[in-house]
């Protein structure tokens, strides 16, 4: 049982490191909103670095959200879905190593490059590491919500465009406590711990329901 | 190969199916029984709904109307029990044929032959290395049914399973059917051509 856990963990991560994959373009897609949104700004290095940790959130978000419909699709048109489901591994325990696979190829890297990216939105030595941690627990977050949402649209042709109308409300809590961490450590009333643990709590909330919820929407049978 | 393994005896039993799909009845009061060591060879014209019965057997697809029963399995379903091989052919282009088999081993579970033993038994050792999008149809059909070997499983639920195969690599899964259905196993396949199975039976739908 644990064999098909890792076989499909390790089958995800495989094919995410071939040309194509998707994790290396949601990191590219990051790079190019953090790097868009001081020119749209204009030349005020104050605004910018105030607001840097939300822009480095709302681009985590976004490269999160692009490539997900392909997360069960891809494995539903080719057949792939079959076999997962022919496999005595409980759907919520395959999506869980789906969810997983696809956190470590996105959500991760986005979280390690956030520091690096912070200095193109001028964001303050100090808070380079809590944002950094902030997506590191929050991203886990966006990838069970999406798994959710990119398995009822697994079945639809043009499910592309749907998915990010349908995850991207459900993201607002995880975006709200995210930033309001990331800026408690710039200065503030409220203690960096509190929205953080708070993050860390909506994470592992959506892990559990975003796993039962995506293998129920899979489970359905037409 | 060493000591046969025989399947412990299963029976499939199908009662009064009907298949309803985007609201048209495609067919309706099917049954058929279906034990251990007997193949049985599906067939109708197009859209008779084949692909829609092995769809509903393996749980992809609800009936309108009656049921499918197991006896003999404590409880698994049938989709736990069985191979599908259909027209989507669960292989990964990106990855070669070997760990696409390999994979299909680790998620079916209870291996049999070894991926490149399988790829052996079907005339295609020298593929394994290689990325399956640069495969034939013909070719990726037999890496597909390399899986049946893979993995032992009691039931194969086969769509189509002679398309795109020339007449050696067709006279070949005769060959794996015949051995299947030796070991106690049960062969159902959609067909529109003959399976070279003597001892086949027909179940003929939407006449």
């Amino acid at each position: 049982m644990s064999r098909a856990f890792i076989a499909i963990l390790r089958r995800d991560l495989a094919l995410a490191a071939r040309a194509g994959g998707g994790g290396e373009l949601a990191l590219v897609f990051f790079l190019t909103i953090i790097v868009l949104v001081p020119f749209a700004l204009g030349p005020d290095l104050n605004l910018l670095s105030r607001i840097g940790p939300a822009i480095l959130w709302i681009g985590a978000l976004l490269s999160m959200l692009i490539g997900l419909d392909r997360l069960f699709q891809s494995d539903e048109e080719d057949g792939s879905l079959d076999l997962i489901r022919a496999s005595a591994l409980p759907l919520e325990l395959a999506v869980l190593a789906k969810g997983l696979a696809h956190w470590l190829v996105t959500g991760l890297p986005l979280a390690l490059a956030a520091p690096l990216l912070g200095l193109l939105v001028a964001l303050p030595g100090a808070a380079m590491a809590p944002v950094a941690g902030t997506l590191l627990v929050g991203t886990p977050a966006l990838s069970f919500i999406g798994a959710a949402g990119a398995a009822l649209t697994a079945s639809l042709r043009r499910g592309g465009l749907i998915l990010p109308v349908l995850v991207a409300p459900l993201t607002i809590p995880v975006l709200i406590f995210g930033v309001s961490a990331s800026n408690s450590a710039l200065g503030g009333t409220i203690p960096f711990l509190t929205p953080f643990l708070i993050l860390c709590a909506l994470s592992l909330l959506a892990i559990v329901v975003g796993t039962v919820a995506a293998a129920a929407a899979l489970r359905q049978a037409e | 190969m060493s000591e046969p393994h025989r399947f412990a005896p299963l029976r499939l039993r199908a009662s009064g199916l009907a298949c309803r799909r985007g609201g048209r009845l495609i067919f309706e009061d099917l049954s058929f029984a279906l034990a251990g060591g007997e193949a049985l060879a599906l067939t109708g014209r197009n859209g008779a709904g084949k692909s829609s019965l092995i769809a509903m057997l393996c749980g992809r697809l609800r009936p309108a109307a009656g049921e499918v029963a197991l006896d003999g399995a404590d409880d698994a379903p049938l989709a736990e029990l069985s191979h599908l091989v259909g027209h989507r052919d669960g292989l990964k282009t990106a990855l070669t044929a070997q760990d696409n088999l390999g994979f299909a081993q680790d998620c079916l579970g209870d291996p049999g032959l070894t991926p490149l033993a399988a790829l052996e038994r079907v005339g295609l050792p020298h593929v394994a290395a290689l990325p399956v999008g640069y495969l034939s149809a013909g070719q990726r059909r037999r890496v597909a049914l390399a899986r049946l070997l893979v993995a032992r499983r009691p039931f194969w639920l086969l769509d189509e399973p002679m398309s795109a195969l020339d007449l050696a690599a067709q006279a070949m899964l005769s060959g794996l059917m015949q051995e299947h259905c030796r070991m106690g196993g049960a062969i159902l396949a959609a067909t529109h051509g003959p399976l070279g199975l003597a001892e086949a039976r027909e179940l003929r739908i939407g006449a």
